[in-house]
């Protein structure tokens, strides 16, 4: 081992500099923040909800019961509650209704208008692509306020006269166009990237050919970009499952929608109109369970399309 | 403008198959004039109702403005309702948008760049927390965020509606990605010969270098909390902490049963959209949406 001593100096220089590089506490100290406000936040606050939906209230000491409520282990009692209430299920279904109606509509129309912004010599892209874009920055409780009013028999300019908006299947219809009126130019734009991030020399190919333009759109552009559109379905049905907003500021307008209409509004009259933190926490936690399990079959249904197409 | 007619007249002229024409594609075009106007006409009938009067908003026919001075009583009964709560509205929403936004998106950036450009003790496993938690739904969450808060009494106050949403899963997978992408190992390594400390690199080089992911995630992250209304609506009860969008809400329920204040809420719905839309519109090339749809380019 007759290593030269400059050498070994610099061998030793260099693995000082790589231990540094391993060792710094620099990565460890911008990570923290991150973690610490993730367990504080988003952990804890799940973990509580968990812990809150298996306990109940029971009132104890005193003959008549006049003690203090304690809280005590509820067991199932909550979620066996929940999943047998039928309002759960009506809220679920509502919800059900408005995202089959809602999310492929959203799809589509974010697909049509991306593939004709991408469409040869059509025009006014520039002032289109903002116009449609616009109600992204309109929050959705503005966005519903605004609908009302169009909605709306006394105001209506789009026939609420005539047509009621408001009654107990127009509702469903009203409620979706508000949501799809607010992302659909979003998901335009993620999908009009996507386009435009393909390679040009695949389009002049089929061109060459004599594949028409609307060939190229639906043979060519729409499979190639199926995981953008697949990431823009996973959105939207996560969005669907938290639909509360839109349906909670129409509420003043229509009779049709009730406290419990969708399931998040059902977990806040719950939880804080009724005060049964209990059972709130319990439908919270199945919510949960659902949004993340359909969010996995959604991601693995978008995998398989998108390996069918690669084909 | 007429040099460029002309030339498409020529060209016209010039060609035979009426399909192949160098002129307007109008299928594309006219799909997308017919989306802009639903996207835009329901805005453009709030800035015409906001002209007029509870009265003339009955009576008058729908798509005209009124040139009646009713806009500015409108705008003076808004800001003027309940000693100019209104105002205090909208600057609690800049508060909690520009405050969350900044600082979610330091918190994002810097474990962004902890994660894709260091390997240490537990980074494989923060980063799969993070993808984990990228499924779970924040707004689900607000409920029980707010049961936890409740509990140690720290709810009805800005903090309560800020802290929770300083950290977004998503965010910090955006820039991790960015920063593998967008710092070299090459600059870094030359920074370290050079002497620069890693905290060094990490200011002068690598938050320079993911500049464009942290604007994109800083505009995301705005708009999020901004139009954010289940967190506040569960935290806050003095409407003095309102933001605009819980502001409006109650607004509408006090006189959703009186016709006679809807000129009001048309002109509030208004003027929350105007800023909010100009802002938006004039920094759209600033995003990289690219980003999202997974296709890292710099």
């Amino acid at each position: 081992m007759a290593i030269a001593a400059p050498a070994r100096a610099h061998t030793q220089a260099k693995v000082q500099a790589h231990r540094k590089k391993r060792g710094s506490s620099l990565p460890v100290f911008l990570v923290a923040p991150a973690v610490v406000l993730l367990l504080l936040f988003t952990i804890a606050p799940a973990i509580y909800a968990i812990d809150l939906s298996f306990l109940h209230l029971k009132i104890s000491g005193g003959l008549l019961g006049t003690g203090t409520p304690q809280e005590v282990w509820a067991g199932f009692s909550n979620y066996i509650a929940t999943l047998s209430d039928p309002e759960f299920w009506h809220s679920l279904g509502r919800m059900l209704i408005i995202a089959v109606i809602g999310v492929p509509a959203t799809i589509f129309f974010a697909t049509l208008f991306a593939l004709s912004l991408d469409a040869k010599r059509a025009r006014l892209v520039g002032f289109t692509r903002l116009a449609i874009f616009l109600p992204y920055a309109v929050p959705g409780v503005v966005a519903s306020l605004l609908w009302g009013f169009l909605y709306l028999p006394a105001t209506s300019p789009i026939g609420g006269q005539f047509i009621n908006y408001f009654g107990s299947t127009g509702i469903f219809f009203s409620v979706t166009n508000v949501a799809v009126w607010g992302v659909v130019g979003f998901n335009m734009v993620i999908l009009y990237t996507a386009v435009r991030s393909l390679p040009p020399d695949l389009f002049e190919a089929a061109e060459l050919d004599g594949a028409s333009e609307l060939q190229i759109a639906l043979r060519i552009k729409l499979p190639l970009i199926a995981p953008a559109i697949t990431m823009v379905a996973l959105f939207s049905v996560i969005g669907a499952l938290q639909l509360f907003n839109e349906p909670t500021t129409l509420k003043p307008l229509a009779n049709a929608i009730t406290s419990t209409w969708v399931p998040l509004m059902r977990v806040y009259t719950q939880a804080n109109v009724n005060n049964d933190i209990y059972g709130g926490s319990a439908t919270s936690f199945v919510l949960i369970i659902l949004t993340v399990g359909l969010a996995i079959v959604v991601n693995l249904i978008g995998r398989r399309i998108v390996g069918r197409e690669s084909k | 403008m007429t040099s460029i007619q002309l030339r498409g007249r020529l060209k016209r002229a010039g060609e035979h198959t009426p399909g192949s024409t160098r002129t307007v594609n109008w299928v594309p075009t006219i799909i997308l004039i017919i989306g802009a106007l639903y996207c835009v006409l329901p805005v453009l009938w709030i800035l015409i109702a906001s002209t007029k009067t509870n009265d003339q908003l009955f009576s008058t026919a729908t798509f005209l403005p009124s040139f009646t001075g009713g806009f500015w009583t409108n705008m003076q009964a808004l800001f003027s309702y309940n000693h100019g709560i209104f105002g205090q509205w909208a600057l609690n929403s800049v508060i909690y948008a520009v405050g969350g936004g900044v600082l979610s998106t330091i918190v994002a950036g810097a474990a962004g760049y902890a994660l894709g450009k260091y390997r240490f003790f537990g980074s494989k496993w923060i980063f799969r927390l993070i993808v984990a938690a990228v499924l779970l739904p924040q707004i689900m969450l607000a409920i029980p965020q707010f049961l936890l808060l409740a509990k140690f009494g720290m709810t009805n106050n800005y903090a309560s509606v800020i802290l929770p949403q300083l950290v977004s899963p998503f965010a910090i997978y955006l820039c991790k990605i960015y920063a593998e992408a967008a710092v070299p190992d090459e600059i870094m390594e030359a920074a370290r010969i050079d002497g620069g400390s890693e905290w060094r690199i990490f200011w002068s080089v690598g938050s320079r270098l993911m500049m464009p992911a942290l604007v994109t995630v800083f505009l995301l992250q705005f708009i999020g909390i901004w139009n954010n209304f289940l967190l506040p609506f569960v935290m806050l009860n003095s409407d003095q902490l309102y933001p605009l969008t819980l502001g409006l809400y109650g607004l509408m329920i006090i006189t959703g049963g009186q016709a006679a204040q809807y000129s009001i809420v048309i002109a509030g719905v208004l003027v929350s959209i105007v800023p909010l839309a100009i802002l938006f519109l004039s920094l759209q090339r600033y995003w990289k949406i690219d980003l999202i749809s997974g296709g890292v380019k710099i």
